[in-house]
Protein backbone atom coordinates (compact mmCIF):
# COMPACT_ATOMS: atom_id res chain seq x y z
CA UNK A 1 0.00 0.00 0.00
CA UNK A 2 1.34 4.07 -0.86
CA UNK A 3 0.18 6.15 1.31
CA UNK A 4 1.06 9.78 0.26
CA UNK A 5 -0.11 12.07 3.08
CA UNK A 6 0.01 16.20 2.29
CA UNK A 7 2.82 15.57 0.40
CA UNK A 8 4.77 19.11 -0.54
CA UNK A 9 7.38 20.28 -2.88
CA UNK A 10 9.34 23.21 -3.38
CA UNK A 11 11.34 24.42 -6.54
CA UNK A 12 13.82 26.99 -6.58
CA UNK A 13 13.45 29.35 -9.62
CA UNK A 14 16.97 29.16 -10.77
CA UNK A 15 17.11 32.80 -12.29
CA UNK A 16 15.83 35.18 -9.45
CA UNK A 17 15.33 32.69 -6.77
CA UNK A 18 11.54 32.36 -6.80
CA UNK A 19 9.66 29.62 -4.91
CA UNK A 20 7.46 27.45 -6.74
CA UNK A 21 5.08 25.30 -5.17
CA UNK A 22 4.79 22.00 -7.18
CA UNK A 23 3.02 19.76 -4.90
CA UNK A 24 0.64 21.19 -2.05
CA UNK A 25 -0.44 18.82 0.45
CA UNK A 26 -1.30 16.04 -1.69
CA UNK A 27 -3.18 13.14 -0.22
CA UNK A 28 -3.12 9.74 -1.71
CA UNK A 29 -3.73 6.12 -0.90
CA UNK A 30 -3.11 3.51 -3.41
CA UNK A 31 -4.45 0.08 -1.93
CA UNK A 32 -2.29 -3.06 -2.82
CA UNK A 33 -2.86 -4.53 -6.04
CA UNK A 34 -4.91 -1.84 -7.13
CA UNK A 35 -4.03 0.08 -10.60
CA UNK A 36 -4.08 3.44 -9.70
CA UNK A 37 -3.78 6.32 -12.98
CA UNK A 38 -2.90 9.82 -12.31
CA UNK A 39 -3.96 12.26 -14.99
CA UNK A 40 -3.67 15.75 -14.97
CA UNK A 41 -2.08 18.96 -17.34
CA UNK A 42 1.56 19.08 -18.18
CA UNK A 43 3.34 21.10 -15.06
CA UNK A 44 0.70 19.95 -12.38
CA UNK A 45 3.63 17.94 -11.06
CA UNK A 46 1.92 14.34 -11.66
CA UNK A 47 5.67 12.77 -12.41
CA UNK A 48 7.54 15.07 -9.87
CA UNK A 49 4.97 12.98 -7.57
CA UNK A 50 6.50 9.79 -9.42
CA UNK A 51 9.68 10.87 -8.90
CA UNK A 52 9.06 11.52 -5.16
CA UNK A 53 7.36 7.56 -4.80
CA UNK A 54 10.34 6.75 -6.77
CA UNK A 55 12.87 7.64 -4.20
CA UNK A 56 14.41 9.71 -6.74
CA UNK A 57 13.97 13.42 -5.46
CA UNK A 58 13.29 14.76 -2.40
CA UNK A 59 10.59 16.23 -0.74
CA UNK A 60 9.85 18.86 2.18
CA UNK A 61 6.87 18.64 3.73
CA UNK A 62 4.03 15.66 4.50
CA UNK A 63 4.91 11.96 4.76
CA UNK A 64 5.04 9.07 1.95
CA UNK A 65 5.15 5.15 3.32
CA UNK A 66 5.11 1.93 1.13
CA UNK A 67 3.50 -0.71 3.76
CA UNK A 68 3.93 1.04 6.26
CA UNK A 69 8.25 1.71 5.70
CA UNK A 70 8.84 5.44 5.13
CA UNK A 71 10.66 6.24 1.49
CA UNK A 72 14.08 8.15 2.05
CA UNK A 73 15.47 7.29 -1.27
CA UNK A 74 15.42 4.55 -4.41
CA UNK A 75 14.23 0.90 -3.10
CA UNK A 76 14.09 -2.80 -4.16
CA UNK A 77 10.25 -2.84 -3.48
CA UNK A 78 9.57 -0.23 -6.31
CA UNK A 79 10.20 -0.35 -10.16
CA UNK A 80 9.72 2.31 -12.50
CA UNK A 81 9.45 2.37 -16.15
CA UNK A 82 10.27 5.61 -17.80
CA UNK A 83 8.85 7.51 -20.27
CA UNK A 84 11.92 7.43 -23.16
CA UNK A 85 12.29 3.96 -22.84
CA UNK A 86 15.85 4.31 -20.88
CA UNK A 87 17.26 0.98 -21.78
CA UNK A 88 21.48 1.09 -22.07
CA UNK A 89 22.11 0.61 -25.94
CA UNK A 90 25.23 -1.23 -25.35
CA UNK A 91 23.31 -4.02 -23.57
CA UNK A 92 21.27 -6.51 -25.56
CA UNK A 93 17.93 -6.85 -25.11
CA UNK A 94 18.50 -9.79 -22.73
CA UNK A 95 21.33 -7.46 -20.31
CA UNK A 96 18.72 -4.61 -20.37
CA UNK A 97 16.22 -6.97 -18.91
CA UNK A 98 18.23 -8.06 -16.32
CA UNK A 99 19.96 -4.93 -15.40
CA UNK A 100 17.27 -4.11 -12.83
CA UNK A 101 17.69 -7.49 -11.24
CA UNK A 102 21.89 -6.85 -11.44
CA UNK A 103 21.49 -3.38 -9.70
CA UNK A 104 19.53 -4.96 -6.78
CA UNK A 105 21.34 -8.30 -6.44
CA UNK A 106 18.40 -10.47 -4.73
CA UNK A 107 18.92 -13.23 -7.64
CA UNK A 108 21.73 -15.30 -8.13
CA UNK A 109 22.90 -15.76 -11.54
CA UNK A 110 20.38 -18.74 -12.81
CA UNK A 111 17.16 -17.34 -11.27
CA UNK A 112 18.30 -14.59 -12.76
CA UNK A 113 18.57 -15.74 -16.37
CA UNK A 114 15.43 -17.86 -16.19
CA UNK A 115 13.59 -14.57 -14.89
CA UNK A 116 15.06 -12.85 -17.51
CA UNK A 117 13.85 -15.35 -20.16
CA UNK A 118 10.50 -15.12 -18.17
CA UNK A 119 9.53 -11.92 -18.33
CA UNK A 120 11.02 -11.65 -22.22
CA UNK A 121 8.05 -14.18 -22.99
CA UNK A 122 5.74 -12.47 -20.99
CA UNK A 123 6.15 -9.30 -23.08
CA UNK A 124 6.37 -10.95 -25.93
CA UNK A 125 9.87 -10.34 -26.94
CA UNK A 126 10.81 -14.16 -27.09
CA UNK A 127 13.90 -14.35 -29.50
CA UNK A 128 14.78 -10.83 -29.26
CA UNK A 129 17.28 -11.55 -26.42
CA UNK A 130 20.42 -11.27 -28.41
CA UNK A 131 19.12 -8.10 -30.32
CA UNK A 132 20.10 -4.26 -28.94
CA UNK A 133 17.83 -1.79 -28.39
CA UNK A 134 18.51 0.46 -31.16
CA UNK A 135 17.16 -2.81 -33.46
CA UNK A 136 13.63 -2.70 -31.99
CA UNK A 137 10.72 -0.26 -32.47
CA UNK A 138 9.23 2.23 -29.74
CA UNK A 139 6.85 -0.20 -29.11
CA UNK A 140 8.82 -3.39 -28.15
CA UNK A 141 11.62 -0.98 -26.29
CA UNK A 142 9.12 -0.27 -24.04
CA UNK A 143 8.02 -3.61 -23.43
CA UNK A 144 11.76 -4.41 -22.46
CA UNK A 145 11.35 -1.40 -20.26
CA UNK A 146 8.49 -2.72 -18.40
CA UNK A 147 9.96 -6.52 -18.65
CA UNK A 148 13.27 -5.29 -16.83
CA UNK A 149 10.82 -3.51 -14.22
CA UNK A 150 8.40 -6.76 -13.54
CA UNK A 151 11.84 -8.57 -13.89
CA UNK A 152 13.26 -6.38 -10.54
CA UNK A 153 10.21 -8.15 -8.67
CA UNK A 154 8.47 -4.85 -6.91
CA UNK A 155 5.54 -4.19 -4.89
CA UNK A 156 4.65 -1.32 -6.70
CA UNK A 157 5.29 -0.62 -10.30
CA UNK A 158 5.58 3.32 -11.25
CA UNK A 159 4.94 4.02 -14.59
CA UNK A 160 5.75 7.67 -15.78
CA UNK A 161 3.74 8.14 -19.36
CA UNK A 162 4.85 4.96 -20.34
CA UNK A 163 3.03 5.28 -23.75
CA UNK A 164 3.52 8.83 -24.66
CA UNK A 165 6.41 8.78 -27.39
CA UNK A 166 3.91 6.05 -29.10
CA UNK A 167 1.63 6.54 -31.68
CA UNK A 168 -1.72 6.25 -31.76
CA UNK A 169 -1.88 2.92 -32.83
CA UNK A 170 0.96 1.35 -31.02
CA UNK A 171 -0.22 3.24 -27.99
CA UNK A 172 -3.33 1.01 -28.12
CA UNK A 173 -2.09 -2.11 -28.57
CA UNK A 174 0.46 -1.64 -25.73
CA UNK A 175 -2.43 -0.49 -23.23
CA UNK A 176 -4.23 -3.95 -24.42
CA UNK A 177 -1.21 -5.96 -23.76
CA UNK A 178 -0.25 -4.02 -20.58
CA UNK A 179 -3.82 -4.67 -18.73
CA UNK A 180 -3.18 -8.33 -20.14
CA UNK A 181 0.75 -8.60 -18.73
CA UNK A 182 -1.00 -7.04 -15.48
CA UNK A 183 -3.14 -9.74 -15.00
CA UNK A 184 -0.82 -11.86 -14.92
CA UNK A 185 2.34 -10.34 -12.88
CA UNK A 186 -0.63 -8.83 -10.44
CA UNK A 187 1.09 -5.40 -8.74
CA UNK A 188 0.22 -2.50 -7.42
CA UNK A 189 0.55 0.05 -10.12
CA UNK A 190 1.01 4.35 -10.11
CA UNK A 191 0.38 4.68 -13.58
CA UNK A 192 0.45 8.61 -14.90
CA UNK A 193 -0.62 10.15 -18.23
CA UNK A 194 -1.66 12.97 -19.67
CA UNK A 195 -4.27 11.00 -21.63
CA UNK A 196 -8.30 11.06 -19.74
CA UNK A 197 -9.39 8.01 -22.24
CA UNK A 198 -5.55 5.70 -21.26
CA UNK A 199 -6.44 5.96 -17.67
CA UNK A 200 -10.23 5.33 -17.52
CA UNK A 201 -9.23 2.04 -19.34
CA UNK A 202 -6.62 0.95 -17.73
CA UNK A 203 -7.02 1.88 -14.33
CA UNK A 204 -9.58 0.95 -11.12
CA UNK A 205 -9.15 4.55 -9.74
CA UNK A 206 -8.50 7.37 -11.76
CA UNK A 207 -6.66 10.60 -9.48
CA UNK A 208 -7.48 14.02 -11.57
CA UNK A 209 -4.22 16.67 -10.63
CA UNK A 210 -4.22 20.42 -11.26
CA UNK A 211 -1.17 22.85 -11.83
CA UNK A 212 -0.39 25.37 -9.97
CA UNK A 213 0.13 24.20 -7.05
CA UNK A 214 -0.08 20.47 -8.14
CA UNK A 215 -2.73 19.04 -5.70
CA UNK A 216 -5.37 16.20 -5.97
CA UNK A 217 -8.64 17.54 -7.03
CA UNK A 218 -11.04 14.18 -7.36
CA UNK A 219 -10.20 10.87 -7.01
CA UNK A 220 -13.04 8.99 -9.71
CA UNK A 221 -13.70 4.93 -9.35
CA UNK A 222 -13.68 2.60 -12.53
CA UNK A 223 -16.24 0.27 -12.12
CA UNK A 224 -15.76 -1.60 -15.67
CA UNK A 225 -15.05 -5.25 -14.95
CA UNK A 226 -11.79 -7.33 -16.11
CA UNK A 227 -10.77 -8.27 -19.12
CA UNK A 228 -11.27 -5.27 -20.87
CA UNK A 229 -11.48 -5.12 -24.56
CA UNK A 230 -10.45 -2.23 -26.53
CA UNK A 231 -13.96 -2.22 -27.86
CA UNK A 232 -14.91 -0.67 -24.15
CA UNK A 233 -13.64 2.92 -25.63
CA UNK A 234 -16.98 2.87 -27.55
CA UNK A 235 -19.62 1.98 -24.40
CA UNK A 236 -21.47 4.89 -23.62
CA UNK A 237 -20.59 4.50 -19.44
CA UNK A 238 -16.70 5.20 -20.79
CA UNK A 239 -17.58 8.14 -22.32
CA UNK A 240 -19.66 9.53 -19.83
CA UNK A 241 -17.08 8.78 -17.17
CA UNK A 242 -14.96 9.86 -19.68
CA UNK A 243 -16.19 13.20 -19.77
CA UNK A 244 -16.99 13.56 -15.79
CA UNK A 245 -13.44 13.38 -15.72
CA UNK A 246 -12.91 15.64 -18.26
CA UNK A 247 -14.99 18.38 -16.88
CA UNK A 248 -13.33 17.82 -13.63
CA UNK A 249 -9.78 19.26 -15.14
CA UNK A 250 -12.02 21.45 -17.53
CA UNK A 251 -12.55 23.65 -14.22
CA UNK A 252 -8.96 24.70 -13.80
CA UNK A 253 -7.10 26.94 -15.98
CA UNK A 254 -3.73 24.87 -16.88
CA UNK A 255 -5.59 22.28 -18.71
CA UNK A 256 -3.35 22.65 -21.74
CA UNK A 257 -1.81 19.99 -22.74
CA UNK A 258 -4.54 17.74 -21.88
CA UNK A 259 -5.76 15.08 -24.28
CA UNK A 260 -9.60 14.62 -24.48
CA UNK A 261 -9.57 11.54 -26.91
CA UNK A 262 -6.67 11.01 -28.78
CA UNK A 263 -7.74 8.01 -30.22
CA UNK B 1 25.75 -21.98 -46.31
CA UNK B 2 23.78 -24.51 -47.57
CA UNK B 3 20.42 -22.93 -45.80
CA UNK B 4 21.64 -19.78 -47.68
CA UNK B 5 21.69 -22.01 -50.92
CA UNK B 6 18.26 -23.28 -50.67
CA UNK B 7 16.09 -20.40 -49.52
CA UNK B 8 14.68 -19.98 -53.47
CA UNK B 9 13.83 -16.16 -52.30
CA UNK B 10 17.66 -15.79 -51.65
CA UNK B 11 19.14 -17.37 -53.71
CA UNK B 12 16.96 -15.07 -56.43
CA UNK B 13 18.78 -12.31 -56.25
CA UNK B 14 21.17 -11.80 -58.54
CA UNK B 15 25.41 -12.34 -56.93
CA UNK B 16 27.43 -9.49 -57.21
CA UNK B 17 30.72 -10.27 -59.23
CA UNK B 18 33.96 -10.42 -57.97
CA UNK B 19 34.61 -6.61 -59.21
CA UNK B 20 31.68 -5.46 -57.80
CA UNK B 21 32.83 -6.72 -54.44
CA UNK B 22 36.07 -5.28 -54.41
CA UNK B 23 35.67 -2.66 -56.37
CA UNK B 24 37.78 0.28 -53.50
CA UNK B 25 40.61 -2.33 -53.34
CA UNK B 26 41.06 -3.39 -56.90
CA UNK B 27 41.31 0.18 -58.12
CA UNK B 28 43.31 1.71 -55.71
CA UNK B 29 45.40 -1.69 -55.69
CA UNK B 30 45.70 -1.19 -59.21
CA UNK B 31 46.25 2.91 -58.96
CA UNK B 32 49.37 2.14 -56.47
CA UNK B 33 51.15 -0.54 -58.91
CA UNK B 34 50.87 1.44 -61.62
CA UNK B 35 52.41 4.15 -59.58
CA UNK B 36 55.22 1.99 -58.32
CA UNK B 37 55.64 0.98 -62.48
CA UNK B 38 56.14 4.12 -63.39
CA UNK B 39 58.46 5.10 -60.81
CA UNK B 40 60.90 1.58 -61.68
CA UNK B 41 60.52 2.53 -65.06
CA UNK B 42 62.16 6.18 -64.42
CA UNK B 43 64.56 4.95 -62.06
CA UNK B 44 65.89 2.25 -64.73
CA UNK B 45 66.33 4.27 -67.71
CA UNK B 46 67.92 6.40 -65.77
CA UNK B 47 65.93 9.69 -65.00
CA UNK B 48 66.01 10.38 -61.46
CA UNK B 49 68.99 11.27 -59.86
CA UNK B 50 70.76 8.57 -57.40
CA UNK B 51 71.23 11.89 -54.76
CA UNK B 52 68.02 13.27 -54.05
CA UNK B 53 65.48 10.34 -55.25
CA UNK B 54 65.39 6.79 -54.90
CA UNK B 55 63.71 4.02 -57.00
CA UNK B 56 61.69 1.10 -55.85
CA UNK B 57 63.91 -1.73 -56.84
CA UNK B 58 67.03 -0.07 -54.96
CA UNK B 59 65.01 0.82 -52.03
CA UNK B 60 63.87 -3.21 -51.56
CA UNK B 61 67.25 -3.83 -52.05
CA UNK B 62 68.43 -1.53 -49.29
CA UNK B 63 65.96 -3.31 -47.01
CA UNK B 64 66.83 -6.56 -47.50
CA UNK B 65 70.68 -5.93 -46.88
CA UNK B 66 69.95 -4.29 -43.50
CA UNK B 67 67.66 -6.38 -42.66
CA UNK B 68 70.28 -9.12 -42.76
CA UNK B 69 72.89 -7.72 -42.27
CA UNK B 70 72.62 -4.26 -41.24
CA UNK B 71 70.89 -3.30 -37.36
CA UNK B 72 66.96 -2.65 -39.23
CA UNK B 73 65.79 -5.49 -36.63
CA UNK B 74 67.21 -3.93 -33.38
CA UNK B 75 65.98 -0.16 -34.51
CA UNK B 76 62.74 -1.64 -35.10
CA UNK B 77 62.42 -3.42 -31.84
CA UNK B 78 63.97 -0.10 -30.45
CA UNK B 79 60.90 2.53 -31.58
CA UNK B 80 58.86 -0.46 -31.56
CA UNK B 81 59.49 -0.50 -27.65
CA UNK B 82 58.92 3.28 -27.49
CA UNK B 83 55.89 3.09 -28.79
CA UNK B 84 54.07 0.06 -27.02
CA UNK B 85 55.40 1.88 -24.15
CA UNK B 86 54.76 5.12 -24.63
CA UNK B 87 51.07 4.43 -26.23
CA UNK B 88 50.48 2.34 -23.35
CA UNK B 89 51.20 4.25 -20.77
CA UNK B 90 49.55 7.90 -22.38
CA UNK B 91 46.34 5.29 -22.41
CA UNK B 92 46.08 4.23 -18.89
CA UNK B 93 46.77 7.63 -17.68
CA UNK B 94 44.62 9.05 -20.38
CA UNK B 95 41.52 6.71 -19.23
CA UNK B 96 42.13 7.65 -15.75
CA UNK B 97 42.63 11.26 -15.05
CA UNK B 98 39.60 11.67 -17.83
CA UNK B 99 37.10 9.83 -16.15
CA UNK B 100 38.28 11.64 -12.84
CA UNK B 101 38.28 14.85 -14.37
CA UNK B 102 35.11 14.34 -16.43
CA UNK B 103 33.04 13.14 -13.61
CA UNK B 104 34.04 15.62 -10.51
CA UNK B 105 33.06 19.22 -11.86
CA UNK B 106 35.50 20.77 -9.01
CA UNK B 107 38.82 19.20 -9.60
CA UNK B 108 38.01 19.71 -13.38
CA UNK B 109 37.97 23.62 -12.55
CA UNK B 110 41.51 23.68 -10.73
CA UNK B 111 43.09 21.39 -13.78
CA UNK B 112 41.49 22.91 -16.67
CA UNK B 113 43.73 25.76 -17.06
CA UNK B 114 46.74 23.69 -16.61
CA UNK B 115 45.72 20.84 -19.56
CA UNK B 116 44.65 23.83 -21.92
CA UNK B 117 47.95 25.27 -21.57
CA UNK B 118 49.91 21.93 -22.07
CA UNK B 119 47.88 20.91 -24.71
CA UNK B 120 47.78 24.33 -26.63
CA UNK B 121 51.82 24.04 -26.60
CA UNK B 122 53.46 22.30 -29.60
CA UNK B 123 54.60 19.36 -27.59
CA UNK B 124 57.96 19.41 -30.19
CA UNK B 125 58.46 23.21 -28.02
CA UNK B 126 58.99 20.65 -25.11
CA UNK B 127 61.37 18.11 -26.71
CA UNK B 128 64.73 20.12 -25.36
CA UNK B 129 63.08 20.51 -21.88
CA UNK B 130 62.51 16.20 -21.96
CA UNK B 131 65.70 15.99 -22.68
CA UNK B 132 67.29 17.95 -19.84
CA UNK B 133 64.95 15.49 -17.81
CA UNK B 134 65.51 12.29 -19.12
CA UNK B 135 68.59 12.40 -20.96
CA UNK B 136 68.69 11.39 -24.40
CA UNK B 137 68.45 7.28 -23.92
CA UNK B 138 65.33 5.70 -24.15
CA UNK B 139 62.83 7.34 -21.39
CA UNK B 140 62.87 10.68 -22.71
CA UNK B 141 61.91 8.95 -26.53
CA UNK B 142 59.19 7.13 -24.16
CA UNK B 143 58.31 10.52 -22.62
CA UNK B 144 57.72 11.97 -25.79
CA UNK B 145 55.58 9.42 -27.38
CA UNK B 146 53.32 9.79 -24.60
CA UNK B 147 53.24 13.27 -23.91
CA UNK B 148 52.36 13.38 -27.75
CA UNK B 149 49.49 10.21 -27.23
CA UNK B 150 48.46 11.10 -23.49
CA UNK B 151 45.87 14.65 -24.64
CA UNK B 152 43.53 12.65 -26.82
CA UNK B 153 43.01 10.04 -24.80
CA UNK B 154 42.86 12.65 -21.81
CA UNK B 155 40.01 15.08 -23.92
CA UNK B 156 38.39 12.32 -25.44
CA UNK B 157 37.45 10.32 -22.13
CA UNK B 158 36.73 13.85 -20.39
CA UNK B 159 34.05 14.24 -23.32
CA UNK B 160 32.66 10.74 -23.08
CA UNK B 161 32.09 11.38 -19.10
CA UNK B 162 30.31 14.31 -19.39
CA UNK B 163 28.02 13.23 -22.02
CA UNK B 164 26.92 10.40 -19.41
CA UNK B 165 22.71 9.99 -20.51
CA UNK B 166 20.44 11.86 -17.28
CA UNK B 167 17.88 9.35 -18.43
CA UNK B 168 20.27 6.32 -17.89
CA UNK B 169 21.96 7.77 -14.61
CA UNK B 170 18.19 8.18 -13.38
CA UNK B 171 17.41 4.48 -14.31
CA UNK B 172 19.91 3.35 -12.68
CA UNK B 173 19.44 5.32 -9.67
CA UNK B 174 15.98 3.81 -9.76
CA UNK B 175 17.02 0.51 -9.63
CA UNK B 176 19.12 1.27 -6.24
CA UNK B 177 22.84 0.97 -8.19
CA UNK B 178 25.62 2.13 -6.06
CA UNK B 179 28.00 4.53 -7.76
CA UNK B 180 30.67 1.81 -8.51
CA UNK B 181 27.87 0.32 -10.85
CA UNK B 182 26.89 3.62 -11.78
CA UNK B 183 30.71 4.07 -13.00
CA UNK B 184 31.24 0.37 -14.34
CA UNK B 185 27.49 -0.01 -15.73
CA UNK B 186 26.61 3.60 -17.10
CA UNK B 187 29.24 6.21 -17.24
CA UNK B 188 32.20 3.65 -18.97
CA UNK B 189 30.40 1.50 -21.14
CA UNK B 190 28.57 5.32 -22.52
CA UNK B 191 32.62 6.56 -22.89
CA UNK B 192 34.28 3.89 -24.46
CA UNK B 193 33.14 5.24 -28.14
CA UNK B 194 34.97 8.45 -26.96
CA UNK B 195 38.19 6.98 -25.58
CA UNK B 196 38.55 4.93 -28.66
CA UNK B 197 38.65 7.66 -30.82
CA UNK B 198 41.12 9.17 -28.61
CA UNK B 199 43.22 6.04 -28.52
CA UNK B 200 43.03 5.90 -32.76
CA UNK B 201 44.26 9.18 -32.63
CA UNK B 202 46.76 8.59 -30.06
CA UNK B 203 48.25 5.86 -32.02
CA UNK B 204 48.85 8.58 -34.72
CA UNK B 205 50.52 11.16 -32.64
CA UNK B 206 52.57 8.74 -30.68
CA UNK B 207 53.72 7.22 -33.79
CA UNK B 208 54.96 10.81 -34.92
CA UNK B 209 56.31 11.01 -30.99
CA UNK B 210 58.63 8.33 -31.99
CA UNK B 211 60.06 9.34 -35.15
CA UNK B 212 60.27 13.01 -33.71
CA UNK B 213 61.76 11.62 -30.71
CA UNK B 214 64.69 9.64 -32.04
CA UNK B 215 65.72 13.14 -34.22
CA UNK B 216 66.41 14.50 -31.02
CA UNK B 217 69.64 12.91 -29.75
CA UNK B 218 70.52 9.15 -29.21
CA UNK B 219 71.75 6.93 -31.72
CA UNK B 220 68.80 3.75 -32.52
CA UNK B 221 65.82 3.52 -33.76
CA UNK B 222 63.62 4.02 -36.57
CA UNK B 223 63.67 7.85 -36.77
CA UNK B 224 67.27 7.82 -36.11
CA UNK B 225 67.60 5.46 -39.14
CA UNK B 226 66.00 8.40 -40.85
CA UNK B 227 67.85 11.30 -39.64
CA UNK B 228 71.28 9.84 -40.19
CA UNK B 229 70.39 8.62 -43.94
CA UNK B 230 69.59 12.47 -44.93
CA UNK B 231 72.36 14.00 -43.16
CA UNK B 232 74.62 10.98 -44.93
CA UNK B 233 72.79 11.28 -48.12
CA UNK B 234 71.83 7.65 -47.65
CA UNK B 235 68.38 9.03 -49.97
CA UNK B 236 67.70 5.07 -49.96
CA UNK B 237 67.74 4.53 -46.51
CA UNK B 238 65.84 7.70 -45.94
CA UNK B 239 63.19 6.35 -48.31
CA UNK B 240 63.03 3.28 -46.81
CA UNK B 241 62.72 4.56 -42.93
CA UNK B 242 59.63 6.62 -44.50
CA UNK B 243 57.95 3.48 -46.24
CA UNK B 244 58.25 1.86 -43.30
CA UNK B 245 56.56 4.12 -41.15
CA UNK B 246 53.99 4.89 -43.27
CA UNK B 247 53.28 1.15 -43.38
CA UNK B 248 53.26 0.92 -39.21
CA UNK B 249 50.85 4.32 -39.56
CA UNK B 250 48.33 2.45 -42.03
CA UNK B 251 48.54 -0.79 -40.10
CA UNK B 252 48.24 0.82 -36.67
CA UNK B 253 45.42 3.11 -37.70
CA UNK B 254 43.39 0.08 -39.09
CA UNK B 255 43.71 -1.91 -36.22
CA UNK B 256 42.61 0.88 -33.84
CA UNK B 257 39.70 1.50 -36.31
CA UNK B 258 38.60 -2.39 -36.11
CA UNK B 259 38.53 -2.32 -32.18
CA UNK B 260 36.60 0.99 -32.63
CA UNK B 261 34.10 -0.68 -35.00
CA UNK B 262 34.10 -3.68 -32.71
CA UNK B 263 33.14 -1.83 -29.40
CA UNK B 264 30.46 0.45 -31.23
CA UNK B 265 28.51 -2.71 -32.41
CA UNK B 266 25.69 -1.62 -30.39
CA UNK B 267 24.93 1.75 -32.41
CA UNK B 268 22.05 2.15 -34.82
CA UNK B 269 24.80 3.83 -37.62
CA UNK B 270 27.36 0.91 -38.08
Amino acid sequence: MIEIERLTKRYYVERDGRQVLALSEVSLTVRDGEFMAIVGPSGCGKTTLLNIVAGLIPYDLGSLSIDGTRIVGPGVDRAVVFQHSSLLPWRTIAGNVRYGMEMQKRFDASTMRERTEYFLKLVGLTGFDKHYPSELSGGMQQRVNLARALAADPAVLLMDEPFAALDAQTREFMQAELLKIWSQARKTVLFITHQINEAVYLADRVAVMSARPGHVKGIFDIPFERPRQLSLKRDPRFLQLEDAIWQLVEETPERIGMARTAS
Amino acid sequence: MTTIQNDPVLSERPRRSFYERHEAVILGGTAVLVAIAIWQWAWSAGKISPLFFTGPSAVVKRFIEEWTMGRLKEDLAYSGTNFVIGVGAAILAGVVTGVVIGWYKRLAMIFEPFLTALYSTPRVALIPLILIWFGIGIWSKVFIVFINAFFPVLINTIGGVRSTDRDLLRAARAYCASDWQIFTTIVLPGAVPFILTGVRQAVALGLIGVVVGEMFGGSQGIGYMVNYGGQTFQTDTVFMGVVIIAFAGIVLTWLAERMERHFSRWRPER
